[in-house]
């Protein structure tokens, strides 16, 4: 038996190839213990702005830069620059239109997510 | 300087506590456990520790600021048995899969209803399954000397687990008993100073403790938890050599009492230990080859050690102070899984005794051994005292 | 502190947590976290904020943090809380840390009501805020004890016999309050300077702090996403969500609607209350009414009881009790006296015997 399998040299070779590859570690082992997680806030790795289906726009000739909106945003991803309303962050945002609501002048308005697919 | 003391079981528990000198200790009074908390609670007003006592409203709170306080890198005891233990029991999985060293001394009672104070394992058994370290004492001297163990134990940083250390409710813990405490300070330099891995009080490096782990992670948290048990189960033997060079005395995973050459073993926890070694000293003397294996490490378990111990044994009698209603008890299917190992296995009876502290006496430990000789076996397990 | 102070600071809950959209939870650890100025810790108790904040392998937390379990929220904060006071007089820690949990009304009015009071007993130096959705939202939305009369909810839900839930809401701030804590208030996102103001206090005092805080919840209030606002503004101008707060026995009422509005303004937008608005339940409503209003009283007779003038309002009870008294005389005393008269028919007879006398001289 032992002459046949020798005699099979080109297989063994393919099989000795594969076992060379060391097999990666079991992720347990990497694991932190406890279920813990490490990196604080990394949670922005996570993107919910896929769930929206409307999309808050802002006319800033409008904007009053009162902030509202800002404090409001449960995700908060409307951001502030110097005091003023700068921009929202629109991979966070879950389209709940709150900041529309809040809005003392109105000049937010949710718009059909849709319309920016492509 | 080794100092011998008159304690019972209960304040040996509070001796090794005063010498550890923990941070935090989050207790709630329950009968028999109440004199450890008693006695410290004691040494707490005389100065004698600078612990914070947390005296709570309930045992699920106990268990609950014993999580908060250890994930706070503070060294964390508390006690408690029976009721106590099943009222704690939701948090008790949460200790050991957090992964934080609380070290828990049990003295044993009986689970209501009926409403019993006295002494079975039922309680602690509850808890075999939560990746907690159990260790079971026999005497008063092994429960002062097991709680340095235990926390030395559990706070590897290949282990980190909870721990628990029983003993048997008023049997042990009531009794007074000659107790060698051991210098402060050379128990102190053994146990050192707790530093864990991870801290809440990290602010440089914050954690997030227990988030949900769904179907995608879960798993791999709970292998780990069974590599540290692994781990405790090799520590234990190591921590146990450091800790003899203090006091002297052998910690192995079980006592073995003239077992070497026996051919009759009844394998027993706890105090019940001390009666079987009497019997098996009269039966000696009438050249019985009887001995006795007494379970010190419940969790991990012992199997091929154990198995190694019993390999000339010809019948083996397992008496369990506990029961697993509808199966055979948790020590026997220990037990009867240790034996598989073994390629001629001896024979296996189990008994059941003293549930809710009903007595066993010499008498009926002797009619054990002599229902071995007889080799007289029965599939179902056999009752020893109840009417 | 005003909404640019608000965006100026760092945020300490990071974006990508996993709460429903328009969800009122998240505004309020985020407001209540840009208020806190020092190093902390939090403690979650189970439901929404632990299971969408901190789900493996993504954390939302900037601090460090723990969930434990359901019931134990306050036990577990206390753990750490005294472990902080340990490392402090120990030496091993040199930060001043203080403790902040956070746990909705099902683990803070039922189950963790043990637990809370505990903490509270034993004056453990923690800020609790309980985000009050009103209901068991992250098993389904199930009554809890803080779900108000008439709701309907998974386990009370309307059908032709019963209609909603037909037990009245318990009130927790009260009962926190009974335990003379060192600071309770009830707030709510519709005014962020009070409650920041509150919270700030809140971290101040030394001692146990609670604050209670309505949060919106958009999937079983049945409200639309963008709601949370204004939902939480008309649960304060009804007087359903009164703000104020407890400072060490002190009642201050912090926001009187200069119209009183009734109910129905707050029941009407969300759909767990759709079925009171049909005339057949009318009684339901008018039973919450009644509620609110006995508790709405009941709260201004506690914040006038503790004011701190009490001798004024002695003198001008007296003087009411006269202007009380007065009427009365007039309407039962005076009438069956017929002294007016006797007097007038002795000087008649006075005049009589006058006459007389002079026509006998």
């Amino acid at each position: 038996m032992k002459k046949k399998k020798a005699g099979k040299k080109p297989e063994k070779v393919k099989i000795k190839k594969i076992k060379v590859k060391k097999p990666p570690q079991p992720e347990w082992k990497t694991k932190p213990i406890g279920g813990m997680i490490f990196e604080a806030g990394n949670s922005l790795k996570y993107l919910t702005g896929t769930w929206k289906t409307a999309r808050p726009i802002t006319n800033y000739d409008k904007c009053i830069h009162c902030l509202k909106c800002v404090v409001y945003c449960p995700e908060n991803c409307i951001k502030a620059k110097n005091d003023k309303k700068d921009h929202t962050e629109y991979q966070y945002c879950k389209g709940c239109g709150i900041c529309a609501q809040v809005c003392p002048v109105k000049c937010i308005k949710m718009e059909d997510e849709d319309k920016f697919q492509e | 300087m080794v100092k011998t003391l008159a304690l019972t079981g209960s304040e040996a528990s509070a001796e090794a506590w005063r010498q550890i000198n923990p941070d935090v200790a989050p207790v709630y009074p329950i009968t028999p456990t109440t004199e450890i908390i008693s006695k410290f609670s004691q040494y707490h007003a005389d100065g004698k520790v600078d612990t914070e006592m947390m005296l709570v409203e309930c045992e699920h709170s106990a268990m609950s600021a014993a999580v908060g306080a250890a994930a706070s890198s503070a060294r964390t005891v508390t006690a408690t048995d029976s009721q106590g233990l099943a009222y704690m029991w939701e948090v008790i999985p949460i200790a050991s899969g957090l992964r934080l060293p609380i070290v828990m001394q049990i003295a044993n009672r009986a689970l209501s209803s009926p409403g019993n104070i006295h002494c079975d394992h039922g309680d602690s058994m509850a808890c075999r399954d939560t990746s907690w370290i159990q260790i079971f004492s026999e005497t008063a001297q092994e429960v002062y000397e097991h709680t340095l163990l235990a926390t030395k134990l559990a706070e590897h940083k290949d282990v980190q687990l909870p721990a628990m250390v029983m003993q048997d409710g008023f049997i042990t813990s009531g009794n007074l008993e000659k107790v060698k405490v051991y210098n402060d300070t050379d128990v102190r330099q053994f146990i050192g100073s707790y530093n864990p891995t991870y801290s809440m009080l990290d602010l440089q490096k914050p954690h997030s403790f227990g988030a949900l782990n769904l179907h995608d992670s879960y798993f791999e948290s709970k292998r780990q938890q069974e590599e540290a048990m692994r781990n405790a189960k090799k520590l234990y033997l190591q921590i146990g050599k450091d800790l003899s060079k203090i006091t002297g005395n052998k910690y192995d995973y079980f006592e073995k009492y003239r077992l070497d050459d026996a051919q009759y073993v009844i394998i027993c926890l706890n105090a019940t230990g001390g009666t079987t070694k009497e019997v098996i000293d009269r039966l000696r003397a009438k050249k019985k080859k009887v001995g006795l294996l007494r379970i010190k490490l419940f969790r991990p378990f012992p199997y091929d050690e154990i198995a190694n111990a019993l390999k000339k044994a010809r019948a083996i009698a397992v008496l369990d102070r506990s029961e697993s209603y509808g199966a055979y008890p948790p020590v026997f299917g220990e037990i009867n899984n240790a034996l598989n190992l073994l390629k001629k296995k001896p024979k296996v009876q189990s008994y059941i005794f003293g549930i809710g502290g009903r007595y066993i006496f010499e008498k009926d430990i002797e009619n054990v051994y002599s229902e071995l000789m007889r080799n007289k076996f029965r599939k179902e397990p056999q009752y020893i005292g109840v009417r | 502190m005003d909404f640019k102070d608000y965006a100026r600071q760092p945020q300490k809950l990071a974006s990508g947590q996993k709460s429903c959209s328009g969800c009122g939870f998240p505004i309020i650890i985020r407001m209540a976290m840009s208020a806190i100025d020092r190093p902390f810790v939090v403690c979650q108790g189970t439901g929404c904020v632990s299971v969408t904040t901190t789900t493996w392998p993504f954390t939302s937390w900037k601090m460090p943090t723990i969930h434990s379990a359901f019931p134990n929220l306050a036990s577990t904060a206390a753990g750490v809380e005294t472990a902080v006071r340990v490392m402090k007089k120990k030496g091993k820690l040199k930060k001043d840390i203080k403790v902040v949990a956070f746990g909705g009304d099902g683990g803070t009015y039922d189950i963790g009501i043990q637990a809370l009071s505990g903490a509270i007993e034993r004056r453990h130096n923690i800020l609790y805020i309980c985000y009050d959705n009103q209901a068991y939202m992250n098993t389904g939305g199930q009554r809890s004890s803080a779900t108000p009369y008439g709701a309907a909810t998974a386990t009370t839900p309307h059908g032709t016999l019963h209609h909603g839930k037909e037990l009245f809401r318990k009130d927790l701030t009260y009962i926190v309050a009974a335990h003379d804590v060192a600071y309770v208030a009830q707030a709510s996102i519709f005014d962020f300077a009070d409650l920041t103001r509150k919270v700030k206090r809140a971290m101040e005092v030394d001692g146990f702090a609670f604050i209670n805080i309505l949060s919106p919840c958009v999937l079983f209030w049945k409200i639309p996403t963008s709601d949370a606002y204004k939902i939480s503004e008309l649960a304060v101008k009804t007087c359903f969500w009164p703000l104020y707060e407890v400072d060490h026995g002190k009642w201050i009422l912090n926001f009187k609607p200069e119209h009183k509005m009734q109910i129905e303004a707050f029941l009407k937008p969300q759909g767990r209350f759709k079925q009171l608005l049909e005339l057949r339940n009318r009684h339901i409503v008018d039973g919450l009414q009644q509620r609110v209003d006995r508790k709405w009283k009941e709260l201004l007779f506690m914040c006038e009881k503790t004011k701190e003038k009490p001798e004024k309002k002695e003198v001008k009870k007296v003087k009411k009790k006269k202007i009380v008294k007065k009427p009365v005389k007039k309407g039962v005393k005076r009438k069956p006296e017929p002294k007016i008269k006797t007097s007038k028919t002795r000087s008649k007879f006075a005049k009589l015997k006058d006459k007389l006398k002079r026509k006998r001289r």
